[in-house]
């Protein structure tokens, strides 16, 4: 259950009333930040949220994010070590259609 | 850092899975017997099912689906309620869009806004506020629907609407909280379950603690896990180190969004405006016991109970009032499959549900439906 | 008040007068329609001739389709657009040389004379780049509430050369399957553009017309197999509806299925698969595999196939299913969608 996603939030709408613009991929939406309101508003700016249902409902930890990406880096030298390459497939054929376009996610 | 692509690295989900294989070895188990892990969240089954993530287990280790989606333990008598308070002419009703096809007793919200009663979907239920302020003569009714993760959005919004004085916006609340349902399967002297992948954005509100019980109570190792690829296999990865350490601990992989103790602003906003709704009968033998939440007498002002005079008995133990020969209650509690349903795909399907668990987007049924066919398909590429 | 004052409103609204038959209509037929559509004469009938229709092996291609949107104007295009671009299209895929159009609207009373006006222009604009004619039409009124501002029915006649039979039949396993740029933009410009969800974007709708490029395809690619139109639906239901009742299934990659990032961002915060959202200017194409690359190299050649890309392949393995490689290894099933995608929650 649960969707929820990354937002940046990029600005501070109303202080009072706690509502704040969020950047998701490049869409934007009005969200209420009473759930992160832990810290003056102005240095929210610029921190990422998790956004659940118009709501920014936990600030994302950038250092914990990458301490969970370094465990996932270490798994993957052990394992590189043992298995080498990965395998072909049509995914590679086709790679030199990827780089081309800027549009691509 | 986006926080989104960094945790879906193809690579690294090899580096994993390769990981997971190695030590659901060590684990010793074979297909016959498998290693069964639940994902307690829907959320997560979804991300399963969407990235194709159970074909790569090892055949020694099985996702076993939970109970958590909201929408298949919403009582159909509920969505009677919420149907008969769409069709009241001063009646605005605004609903995320999750339980529109979701069938009541006689009709689903789907049909009921086609026979011309004023249903919107919203994203959010600060949209239903708009909503409000913008229709003066109008009722607006917002569906509170939802676990831990969405019920502070549900109490901010009353709170909102009490500070503006907001007369014309209620919540018809059926939230209901998750550690209970856990409760419930782990009393089920039928399941057999070796671990849990426990949901992240619950968690991130009620924090990890909720979940000590498992662990100490039960002996069942738990992993608090994020959504993405990355991140489910890695938390799998430590349900399975534990398993084979014989360990038995609630840890959490989704540190970057779930604290220790959870949200406090969360859960001040949910225990100001909510309360466990009392029970109003005794529980039913290998039922699945669900606490369901009410609004406040504080609050009763942005009550639709109370504003519209409901009082269908809303059975705390009740999950869902399951049609006669249907296998809902199993295949929630994970004791079935959907495929031993004896409706499963014959007079139950996606076109003509039954019940929830065949359409909302987490319930096991419809994912079964669309995806386990994959299961008898080989593919080429 | 006199059909002169009625016409002359200062808020310049569509009246009931103008659905009369009357003055009022034929004031609304000269200065709207056929100004801007110019057809060869004012009858109820256009009275088509073209050299290539005497050639032998020739066959007239006729297409219908309906168009309401909501909104009705949005980043990238408009009802009227859409209007020409989803006929032209129908045809073009068909195999056929899209020529002429025909366009009956129904206006509802209170639609601004103004916008009526931008959507005309907009189809006439997409009529000429697209080279078809817009020959003859019809306008009726209804009362305030019984349409939503303009709905409009565009009909598309076409002539398939000789010897061109493009059939889904045509298809064999080994063929590849081919889209000509990011898929789900104009779903998710109209999905943005609805105040409800109160999201903003910098997303354009895809809407375009695909004739050019099918040509162009189509020279290219002497035995190219079949083509569709993504509309509502997207590329799941062209796809699916390609499959189905045949002796063949479709295998696409996650991986090489193209999207705009904030399309991608869309669906995540609304829970959609962008694989069902609608385009209006996206074509699936199944070719030979030699012939793929002279394909791509043309459809690349044309802005509105600057983005062609293979996706996936056609294959024996399983009849009528289409799957979805994802990033990871793992497969899934794409299904037909039952009824429109809803925003989720959970």
């Amino acid at each position: 259950m649960c969707l929820g996603i990354p937002g940046k939030i990029i600005a501070i709408n109303d202080a009072n009333l706690l509502m704040a613009t969020v950047d998701i991929s490049g869409v934007t939406r009005e969200v209420n930040i009473s759930c992160v309101a832990s810290k003056p508003l102005e240095k929210l700016i610029g921190s990422y949220a998790l956004i659940h249902v118009g709501f920014a409902m936990a600030l994302i930890d950038e250092h914990e994010a990458n301490r969970t990406l370094e465990i996932l880096k270490n798994f993957g030298m052990a394992s590189e070590m043992l298995q080498g390459t990965q395998n072909v497939n049509l995914a590679d054929k086709h790679q030199e259609d990827l780089g081309e376009h800027h549009e691509i996610r | 850092m986006r926080y989104v692509d960094e945790f879906r690295n193809p690579q690294a989900a090899q580096w994993l899975l390769s990981k997971i294989t190695k030590i659901s070895e060590e684990i010793d188990r074979t297909g016959d017997n498998p290693i069964s892990i639940m994902e307690i969240c829907g959320g997560h089954t979804h991300s399963i099912f969407r990235y194709g993530l159970d074909q790569l287990m090892p055949t020694s280790v099985e996702f076993i689906h939970g109970p958590g989606c909201p929408v298949c333990i919403l009582p159909k008598n509920r969505i009677d309620e919420c149907i008969k308070l769409a069709e009241h002419p001063k009646v605005i009703f605004t609903t995320f869009g999750d339980v529109m096809r979701v069938p009541g007793t006689l009709k689903s919200l789907d049909q009921a806004k086609a026979e011309g009663a004023d249903i919107r979907m919203v994203y959010s239920p600060l949209d239903a506020l708009v909503i409000a302020r913008s229709n003066p003569d109008k009722e607006v009714v917002f569906l509170g629907l939802g676990f831990e993760t969405t019920t502070p959005s549900t109490a901010l919004s009353i709170q909102i609407a009490s500070r503006e004085a907001l007369g014309n916006f209620s919540v018809f609340c059926n939230h209901i909280t998750l550690p209970s349902s856990i409760k419930a399967l782990l009393d089920d002297p039928f399941i057999t379950l070796d671990g849990f992948i426990g949901p992240g954005h619950v968690s991130m509100v009620i924090g990890t603690h909720p979940y000590d019980f498992i662990a100490k109570e039960y002996g069942k190792p738990i992993v608090v896990a994020g959504f993405e690829p990355l991140d489910l296999l890695q938390s799998l990865l430590m349900v399975l180190e534990q398993i084979r350490d014989r360990r038995t601990e609630v840890e959490n992989q989704y540190t970057r969004v779930v604290p220790e103790h959870g949200n406090p602003l969360s859960l001040a906003a949910i225990n100001e405006v909510y309360e466990l709704r009392p029970k109003f009968q005794r529980s039913r033998p290998n039922e699945i016991e669900i606490n369901r939440l009410s609004i406040r007498k504080n609050y009763r002002a942005y009550d639709a109970e109370e504003k519209f005079v409901i009082n269908s008995d809303v059975d705390r133990h009740s999950v869902t009032a399951e049609p006669d020969g249907c296998a809902c209650k199993l295949v929630i509690m994970g004791r079935a499959k959907p495929t031993e349903c004896p409706k499963f795909g014959l007079s139950c399907t996606p076109e003509i549900p039954l019940n929830a668990l065949m359409v909302s987007s987490e319930g096991v049924c419809a994912a079964y439906w669309k995806y386990s066919r994959m299961r008898e398909i080989k593919v080429s590429i | 008040m006199s059909i002169e004052d009625l016409t002359n409103l200062p808020s310049e609204l569509i009246t009931m007068a103008h659905g009369s038959g009357g003055k009022a209509t034929r004031k609304l037929i000269e200065d709207i329609f056929t100004s801007a559509f110019q057809p060869d004469g004012l009858e109820d009938q256009a009275r088509l001739s073209n050299t290539a229709l005497n050639a032998p092996g020739v066959q007239l291609a006729l297409t219908t389709d309906s168009f309401v949107v909501d909104p009705i104007e949005f980043p990238g295009g408009d009802i009227g657009k859409i209007s020409v671009c989803g006929t032209v299209n129908d045809l073009a895929v068909g195999g056929a040389q899209p020529l002429w159009l025909s366009a009956a609207f129904i206006l509802e009373e209170g639609c601004e004379i103004a916008l009526l006006r931008r959507i005309v222009a907009s189809m006439s604009k997409e009529a000429y780049l697209a080279g078809v004619r817009i020959v003859t039409g019809d306008t009726k009124v209804v009362g305030r509430g019984y349409a939503d501002k303009v709905f409009i029915t565009t009909s598309g006649v076409g002539i398939i050369p000789p010897q061109r039979r493009l059939n889904s039949e045509n298809i064999r396993p080994g063929d590849v399957v081919i889209v000509n740029g990011v898929l789900g933009n104009h779903g998710a410009t109209i999905l943005a553009s609805r105040d409800n969800l109160a999201l903003s974007t910098n997303l354009v709708s895809d809407c375009a017309s695909l004739g050019h490029l099918m040509e162009a395809a189509l020279n290219a690619a002497p035995d190219l197999r079949t083509a569709r139109d993504l509309t509502r639906g997207g590329l799941a239901s062209a796809l699916n509806e390609i499959t189905h009742d045949t002796a063949f299934g479709i295998e696409i990659e996650e991986e090489l299925v193209p999207l705009h990032q904030e399309v991608s961002g869309i669906c995540e915060i609304l829970g959609l698969d962008p694989l069902y959202l609608a385009n209006e200017g996206r074509l699936v194409l199944f070719v030979p595999e030699d012939q793929a690359e002279s394909t791509l190299k043309a459809m690349r050649s044309i802005e509105v196939g600057k983005g062609s890309r293979v996706i996936g392949r056609v294959v024996a393995n399983h009849p009528g299913v289409v799957t979805i490689k994802t990033m990871y290894g793992g497969n899934r099933i794409v299904d037909t969608h039952i009824g429109e995608q809803l925003p989720r929650i959970c």
